[in-house]
């Protein structure tokens, strides 16, 4: 039998080596993430996922899971920080919803809604972000940027091409790519890299394929996001190229 | 294209590894004044790492830029002390007699002038860098020569000497400061004791981390001797980046002996091989004379193979230059930045000393600790031990500035009060103290009488001083404007929330603020303090919170009197429609918003 934590009252179990959030994901169990993704290791960097342990704040997808933890997820304490951490990303970036051809798939929307994020809270920063729009297959749209490195890790993990890699510090970092020009269409990415289907909002696109389904069919346009928790269960990664320069770090 | 040979000498200093990669961005960087086109890419391929880690790198570190900032970079320290000496009517006289916008570049390419955090020269502002040089006391005159001197294109190497003067300014002396320059006595001492007993007289000494967290030396130190691994490493944090922190500097710049004996004690007793001294970027000038030492400990056999005769006892140091980022202060981001990655803190388990440079066991110690575990290794702990409080053995070294006499370093018995050290800086009219920087606590006259200790107010060092007519409205802005400045950037609470809090703290300052700016201010702290991934987002806030719980007035003599108020003017913003339409009747005014 294997040893289990409290997740709001109910018993997790777990297999040692898992987080929190994987225990919890794999046993059903939502906890609001975003920077999270099941094939890869959790980096912490969102702090949606972030619960209360013993009293504590700890963030979920990095915490290790143990017997006999008490987190609190679900609370109304929780979920105000997590709203207010869904403002700011919804504050720092450009996010136009009702123009967004990632509108229904996006997972900040979703957080949104779940969430019940009702007003902007933060003056919004507008930055000038010019989009990326050199590759002939591939729209990066920087405005909807948040950060979350999952296709920074996916490029050098998986692809094994590191194309996506951040700059700057601070409000000022951002997300650039490898190429002498810092040109989308000068870097090694094709079309079946899993650094193009990893991205959680609208930042990275497909070109020509915006609204094969449509609006109002998509996923998080059918059930919300909290409802389909076993989708991000862990898994191992489809694929592994490791980038040599990078392997360190995997 | 740049000269690549010059570059291949360049890369030849260093092993072509990614580890490599913050120290040659940063040698190109002085050749060149910044990392020209082309040389970014010969970096990449050399070292084995993609271009664009080359460039994120080069980004994150203040001191490092893609862009071509002129041939000279004028940094103001911008840390409140200087701003008190009058440092930003200086930066504006240097740029009206350049012609010159602060943060941008002459046309002709000459020059640029801007700010940069606390350099670290509080007791001798204000303060600036020009490509990265030290240059103490600036005055009107001063600022007047440099002008000139840069206006014709004069080589710094040609500046006056007296620019680059930095002092001492010890004020008070005890147990360590006393201690004599230290060339192999602590280190014969530790050989004789013996790696356990070494750490067993450290345990019975009570020391504790000197950079403000004060975790047990002896603990960290057992537990990297006891981690899994055959390589292991001694790290001395150098990056004393705290505003208001300069006791580093001094211990560096006349007992560098001292801390790398303390260093090698550290070596013998977790059994490394290799050491690191991470030097912040603003320390460069002390660079020259630090390699010195450690080529005088060498050739005296105090470093490299077979240290004072002791066969299979091997350990040498490197000095690795920081660039510019405050946050590399944190052990785990000072570890990425040795790496020559982005200083951003890693998650936690697992720590340095089971998982840090590399990977492999690490111990990371304050200069100043270091130094104390020498004297205890050569002394013993119990007369460490005998000093100081119950919870907090030993001597401080505190970096005290701004409204005082006597700005420098004093040494103390750790319990001394707060009041003592004003008394003897001979700041007589003390409003505030800011002990251990923005990140520390700010406290009133009524507290005066608290001790400095782990007991009550802990700290790496700082100690700045506030007369009655300054406003400690604006010196916790300087230190939100810090923040939003030095944060990583890798968790949303510490992105986000420290420009948001820098925000609102402008909207009260231009007059727009309300007392639900005050709430706002609140709510952004429980964000930071629960959520953030390090301590700089856990302190972010700690300036506001202290000020507006201690000098609410400062506050509240700035807000509006409504509940809630836009930062902008509503009725404002329709005066151009007005003008065009040629409108003014009551219609064409927003009124009474609430």
């Amino acid at each position: 039998m294997s040893e289990t934590f409290l997740l709001d009252g109910e018993d997790i179990p777990f297999e040692p080596g898992q987080t929190v959030m994987q225990a919890a994901l794999a046993a059903g169990h939502y906890i609001p993430h975003l920077c999270y993704h099941p094939e890869f290791k959790p980096h912490g960097s969102c702090k949606v996922c972030t619960v209360k342990i013993a009293g504590r704040y700890a963030t979920s997808c990095t915490a290790p899971a143990q017997a006999g933890l008490d987190v609190a997820s679900d609370t109304d304490e929780v979920n105000e920080l997590r709203r207010t951490l869904v403002q700011m990303l919804f504050a720092e970036g450009n996010h136009f919803c009702p123009s967004c051809e990632k509108s229904g798939n996006c997972v900040l929307q979703a957080l949104g809604y779940d969430l019940g994020v009702m007003t902007a809270g933060f003056r919004h920063l507008f930055p000038d972000r010019p989009v990326d729009a050199s590759h002939p297959d591939i729209l990066l749209d920087f405005n909807r940027c948040i950060l979350c490195e999952l296709c920074v890790r996916a490029s050098c993990e998986v692809d094994g091409k590191c194309v996506f890699a951040l700059a700057g510090r601070g409000i000022t970092k951002h997300l650039i790519v490898n190429a002498e020009s810092g040109r989308l269409a000068d870097t090694e990415v094709e079309l079946t890299d899993k650094a193009l289907a990893v991205c959680p909002v609208g930042a990275i696109l497909i070109k020509r394929q915006g609204f094969a389904v449509p609006i109002g069919e998509r996923r998080y346009d059918l059930s919300p996001i909290s409802a389909q928790a076993l989708a991000d269960a862990p898994r191992p990664p489809s694929g592994s190229q490791p980038c040599p320069s990078c392997e360190d770090e995997a | 294209m740049p000269d690549t040979v010059e570059l291949n000498v360049l890369l030849d200093r260093h092993p072509r590894r990614p580890e490599s990669l913050l120290q040659v961005l940063r040698e190109v960087q002085e050749v060149h004044n910044h990392i020209p086109p082309g040389i970014d890419a010969a970096i990449a391929e050399a070292l084995g790492v993609p271009l664009a880690r080359v460039r994120g790198v080069a980004g994150f570190y203040s001191f490092l830029s893609l862009e071509p900032l002129g041939r000279y970079r004028v940094l103001f320290s911008d840390n409140i002390t200087d701003r008190m000496l009058g440092s930003r009517e200086m930066m504006q006289a240097l740029c009206g007699k350049l012609w010159l916008e602060p943060g941008k570049v002459s046309e002709d390419g000459l020059v640029s002038v801007a700010t940069t955090s606390c350099t670290g020269m509080c007791d001798q502002g204000p303060a600036l860098l020009v490509n990265g040089r030290a240059i103490t006391r600036v005055t009107h005159q001063r600022i007047n020569e440099i002008g000139e001197l840069i206006r014709a294109g004069t080589p710094l190497t040609e500046w006056p000497a007296g620019f680059f003067r930095v002092d001492d300014h010890i004020r008070r002396r005890d147990l360590l400061l006393e201690s004599d320059r230290m060339t192999g006595a602590a280190l014969t001492a530790a050989l004789e004791r013996g790696p356990d007993a070494v750490i067993a007289e450290l345990e019975a000494s009570g020391l504790r981390g000197r950079g403000g967290a004060g975790f047990p030396t002896a603990r960290k130190w057992a537990a990297c001797r006891a981690a899994a691994g055959d390589e292991r490493y001694v790290v001395c944090n150098a990056d004393e980046g705290e505003p208001g922190t300069f006791k580093d500097r001094v211990l560096l710049a006349s007992y560098a002996d001292l801390v790398f004996e303390g260093m090698t004690v550290a070596a013998l007793a977790i059994g490394a091989r290799q050491g690191f001294l991470y030097l912040r970027g603003e320390y460069r000038y002390l660079l020259d004379a630090l390699e010195d030492t450690l080529r005088q400990r060498r050739a005296a056999g105090l470093l490299g193979q077979g240290i004072l005769g002791r066969a299979g006892f091997d350990f040498d140091i490197v000095i690795h230059l920081g660039a510019g980022a405050y946050v590399c202060g944190e052990e785990s981001a000072l570890i990425e930045s040795l790496e020559g990655k982005r200083g951003i803190p890693r998650n936690r388990p697992p720590f340095p000393v089971t998982h840090g440079y590399r990977q492999r066991p690490t111990v990371v110690d304050n200069v100043e600790t270091l130094c104390a575990a020498a004297l205890i290794a050569m002394r013993g702990g119990a007369g460490y031990r005998a000093i100081g409080t119950p919870k907090s053995a030993g001597t401080k070294l505190l970096s005290v500035s701004g409204d005082c006499a006597r700005p420098g370093i004093y040494e103390y018995p750790f319990g001394v009060s707060v009041r003592q050290v004003l008394n003897d800086c001979g700041a007589s009219d003390a409003l505030a103290v800011q002990i251990s920087g923005p990140s520390g606590v700010c406290i009133g006259d009524a507290e005066f009488d608290r001790r400095i200790g782990f007991e009550d107010l802990a700290t790496a060092g700082a100690f700045m001083v506030f007369d009655s007519s300054r406003d400690m409205f604006e010196v916790a802005r300087n230190f939100v404007q810090f923040f939003a400045h030095e944060s990583c950037g890798f968790c949303t609470p510490c992105r986000v929330g420290t420009s948001m809090q820098n925000a609102l703290m402008d909207k009260i300052a231009h007059g727009m603020g309300t007392r639900h700016d005050l709430e706002e201010l609140a709510k952004l702290d429980r964000v930071l303090q629960g959520a953030s991934h390090c301590g700089l987002g856990h302190s972010a806030c700690n300036p506001v919170l202290d000020t507006v719980k201690r000098f609410r007035p400062a506050y509240e003599r700035r807000l509006q009197s409504l509940y809630f108020r836009p930062a902008f003017d509503l009725d404002g913003a329709l005066a151009e429609a007005r003008r065009m339409t040629g409108r003014d009747d009551a219609g064409a005014h927003i009124r009474g918003e609430s």
